[in-house]
């Protein structure tokens, strides 16, 4: 009877998550390799422009970002439906700009100071009055070297 | 028998690994900044340079206007923006010796040899304060374009290569044959408000 005992092998064997931890960590280094801190929020609209001909910035830490646009909704009450400037995380006025760029290279070397790039990051919707204002600013402040920020597409028309 | 080591217990191990895994999705971004890069003109230091400015030929620039309706005027004339990657690049090569497009010169380049290209030209681009972001920058984006389609066939026709796979040097002797010259003038109305 001892060789037929029935009852014993019934339950599905659990399944193995020893290997769980393995498939995440993978996941978590491939995204930890693979993405960058967010630096700040954008509080301003931010539908990019499309181009053809972009290039792709390789040195993220010798890029100055200016946002433009019009200000998202939960600060229309505030700043208007206007396009502002946004530096750092406030929304700043053309004559703040001029600071901003100087501590933003205070930030960088010696040696690295020439190639700080600045780039703007403008809704496709705004105007190009302050766009113009914003370029007469980072020359002023000699910041000469800009990137029109843009999504690469394959045809513009 | 040996004692048996009691196993370690890794259940948890995943959700550590999860809740990190969260927190760099949630605090990263993936995007890479693409975009046009342009060099912005230095502030000019004294009158004598704006004097300078005047003294280029009329045949050696090439103008652009947007308006604040975002209708381009190049040249005097009225243009579809599909229209213009075309004439830039007949401005900037001036492949016909034509008059009223830029001066030609026999120049000798390292890497390529002697080459006929335009002396100096100029693409004078200007916009309304009402001209629309986007307008304008499809506009430079169409000049740019122009650039690089005249460097693509020079690099072709020298080299048998597209202008990417080049190396550094001959890519630097293509670009001082062909120099990106696309002076964004100082603010001005175009007018059309």
């Amino acid at each position: 009877m001892g060789k037929f005992r029935k009852d014993e092998k019934k339950t599905v064997p659990g399944l193995s998550t020893a290997s769980l931890p393995d498939i995440i960590f993978m996941l978590l280094f491939f995204f930890m390799v693979s993405t960058v801190i967010r630096e700040t929020t954008v509080n301003v609209a931010q539908r990019l422009p499309s181009a053809t001909e972009v290039q792709k910035l390789e040195k993220k830490n010798l890029t100055t970002h200016i946002y433009i646009g019009k200000p998202k909704r939960s600060y229309q009450d505030r700043y208007g439906t206007e396009p502002r400037i946004q530096l750092n995380d406030s929304f700043a006025k053309v004559g703040d700009i001029r600071d901003y760029i100087f501590t933003e290279r205070e930030k960088l070397d010696e040696s690295q100071k020439p190639k700080m790039t600045t780039v703007l990051k403008i809704d496709k919707e705004t105007e190009m009055g302050i766009v113009t204002d914003v370029k007469q600013a980072l020359r002023k402040a000699s910041a000469l070297k800009i990137n029109y920020s843009a999504a690469e597409t394959e045809s513009v028309y | 028998m040996a004692k048996k080591v009691p196993e370690f217990n890794a259940a948890p191990m995943a959700d550590i690994a999860f809740l990190l895994l969260i927190f760099f999705l949630v605090a990263t971004t993936m995007d890479i900044d693409t975009g046009l890069t342009r060099k912005l003109p230095p502030l000019p230091e004294d009158q004598e340079q704006q004097q300078d400015d005047k003294k280029i030929k009329e045949r050696n620039v090439f103008e652009v206007l947007i308006n604040s309706s975002d209708q381009l005027l190049v040249e005097g004339e009225p243009m579809r923006i599909s229209n213009l990657r075309e004439s830039a690049k007949e401005f900037i090569a001036n492949p016909e010796n034509k008059d009223n497009l830029p001066e030609l010169t026999e120049k000798e380049f390292p890497e390529i040899g002697v080459m006929t290209v335009p002396k100096n030209h100029i693409i004078s681009l200007q916009n309304d304060r009402g001209t629309s972001y986007e307008m304008y920058l499809h506009v430079q984006n169409e000049l740019v374009a122009a650039y690089n389609e005249i460097r693509n066939e020079v690099a072709r026709r020298k080299f048998g290569k597209k202008y990417k796979e080049l190396n550094s040097e001959r890519k630097k002797a293509i670009q001082e044959a062909y120099p990106q010259v696309i002076s964004e003038a100082e603010p001005k109305n175009v007018g059309g408000n």
